[in-house]
């Protein structure tokens, strides 16, 4: 019931009223038209998370990288690791808590 | 698809299974609240990925699940009235109802349709001058800034054939719930998402401090899970409850203001009964005096008696995390998907629709590493 899912913004149609503002979501290669009365900010080429057609909120690039870089780089530290024959050895230390409190 | 398939690529889960791993050094019990992230830890088999001493359960977020039966029996009722379209998410057309669910009154005559959004709904009024079209407006939070539009704009429009069933809940009072129950093990939340995305994570802080759970606001890909749990766990081992954010690319502390402010204005928070849990105060939603010409429950005066559930259902316990979907002695046999005894085996969000779907039948009991937290 709470599934929303992240599509782009192709086009927007602007109205008088801003409850109708609306437009076109390109969710990989599948198109849909979404109101997008709660998202005024969001411009085209901006990735949207629509629910039962109603985008919730734009998605931020910038922390949508952080998370994959993270892991991504992790994953290498540790490949590179057991590959050089010290997959016993433990890390001095779990990775930082990333996320805080966010605001 | 982009910001789906880079949260489900397999180093990256490996990455934050291994962060955990090296973190955890105590037992801790952890309930994702959300019936979506449990069918994505059932599904892509996450907890099979964690050491053991982290246990996960199931929580009651699942709106499908906790809606009563009292009111199913009244979407049936009102569904079989001459001249109505009733109009719901799929989800809701199998769940049984005391005799009958929406999938049977259809094939007793009545016009039920499936829509993807209320807006479709909506336009079906339009279109349909002559026919009553009510929407079984089911849901949390994240469902809710929807619901409250058509209702704004079918009373903007003057739209008097158009009529919402409401059946609206809230995330935090029923984590109040779960929290109070003397049987709680639950050490830390996984917070819903999307829920979040449009009500922010103020309403949390005082939840985390009262009880002393950290609760973290997490997304919904594999990824996300772990990265939600391994913060849970740092904050657990380290003896702290606060409120942290895993989903920072949707969401913000102080969530969507333009959807709280309709919901705000279109509904008004009520008591409310969930299924198989029982009565939660302050944790529904119900339409404002202003738009209760457009309340279904009110316009069709359906009598609804014989209220009846099944006996051997055990919904409520699954619901709360004390119980897991293959210990229900009717799992996998009496109770299938096809021939349902409750709503969390029909749902795309019920957890024992969950375990039925993705093999978990085997996994009978819940681990009680935690109980002495």
């Amino acid at each position: 019931m709470c599934l929303a899912v992240p599509g782009k913004i192709v086009s927007i149609v602007e109205d008088e009223q801003p409850h109708l503002r609306r437009g076109k979501v390109d969710f990989g290669g599948v198109l849909k038209e979404v109101c997008l009365a709660y998202t005024p900010e969001a411009a085209i080429g901006d990735y949207v998370l629509v629910h039962v057609g109603f985008a919730l909120n734009r998605i931020d690039e910038d922390e949508a990288h952080r998370i994959l870089d993270t892991f991504r780089e992790m994953d290498e530290l540790a490949q590179a690791q057991a590959e050089a024959g010290g997959d016993t050895a433990e890390p001095e230390q779990a990775r930082p808590e990333t996320g805080g409190d966010g605001s | 698809m982009k910001y789906i398939d880079e949260y489900r690529d397999p180093a990256r889960v490996r990455a934050a299974a291994e962060s955990i791993r090296r973190r955890v050094t105590r037992p801790w019990t952890i309930m994702e609240v959300c019936g979506g992230q449990t069918h994505t830890i059932v599904k892509t088999g996450l907890q099979d990925l964690l050491p053991p001493e982290v246990t996960l359960v199931h929580g009651p977020g699942c709106p499908v699940c906790v809606t009563p039966v009292e009111l199913i029996d009244k979407a049936v009722a009102i569904a079989l009235h001459s001249g109505v379209i009733f109009t719901s998410f799929g989800d809701m057309l199998r769940v049984p109802g005391s005799s009958k669910s929406l999938f049977d009154a259809k094939a007793d005559g009545a016009d039920v349709r499936i829509v993807y959004s209320p807006l479709d709904a909506l336009k079906l009024a339009r279109n349909n001058p002559d026919r009553e079209v009510v929407f079984f407006a089911v849901g949390f939070e994240t469902t809710a800034p929807a619901n409250a539009m058509v209702v704004w704009q079918a009373e903007r429009e003057g739209l008097t054939n158009f009529s919402v069933l409401v059946a609206h809940v809230l995330v935090p009072p029923a984590l109040e719930a779960v929290l109070n129950s003397p049987d709680c093990r639950v050490n830390g939340f996984i917070a819903a998402g999307h829920v979040c995305t449009v009500m922010g994570w103020r309403e949390y802080e005082p939840i985390a401090k009262k009880y002393g759970v950290p609760i973290v606001v997490t997304g919904f890909e594999p990824v996300d899970l772990l990265e939600g749990i391994d913060m849970l766990i740092a904050q657990l081992e380290s003896g702290r409850a606060e409120v942290g954010n895993q989903y920072r690319r949707a969401v913000r502390r102080d969530g969507n203001r333009p959807a709280q402010e309709r919901i705000a204005e279109v509904f008004e928070i009520s008591d409310r009964a969930w299924r198989g849990i029982g009565e939660i105060p302050a944790s529904g939603l119900r339409l404002r005096e202003r738009y209760r010409a457009w309340d279904a429950g009110t316009k069709f005066a359906v009598d609804v008696h014989g209220v009846r559930e099944s006996e051997e259902c055990i919904a409520g316990m699954v619901l709360q995390g004390l119980k897991r979907p293959a210990e229900c002695p009717a799992f996998g046999t009496r109770c299938t998907p096809e021939t349902p005894l409750g709503a969390p085996m029909v749902s795309s969000e019920g957890a024992c629709a969950a375990y039925y779907l993705y093999g978990k039948r085997v996994q009978t009991d819940v681990p009680a590493a935690s109980s002495e937290q």
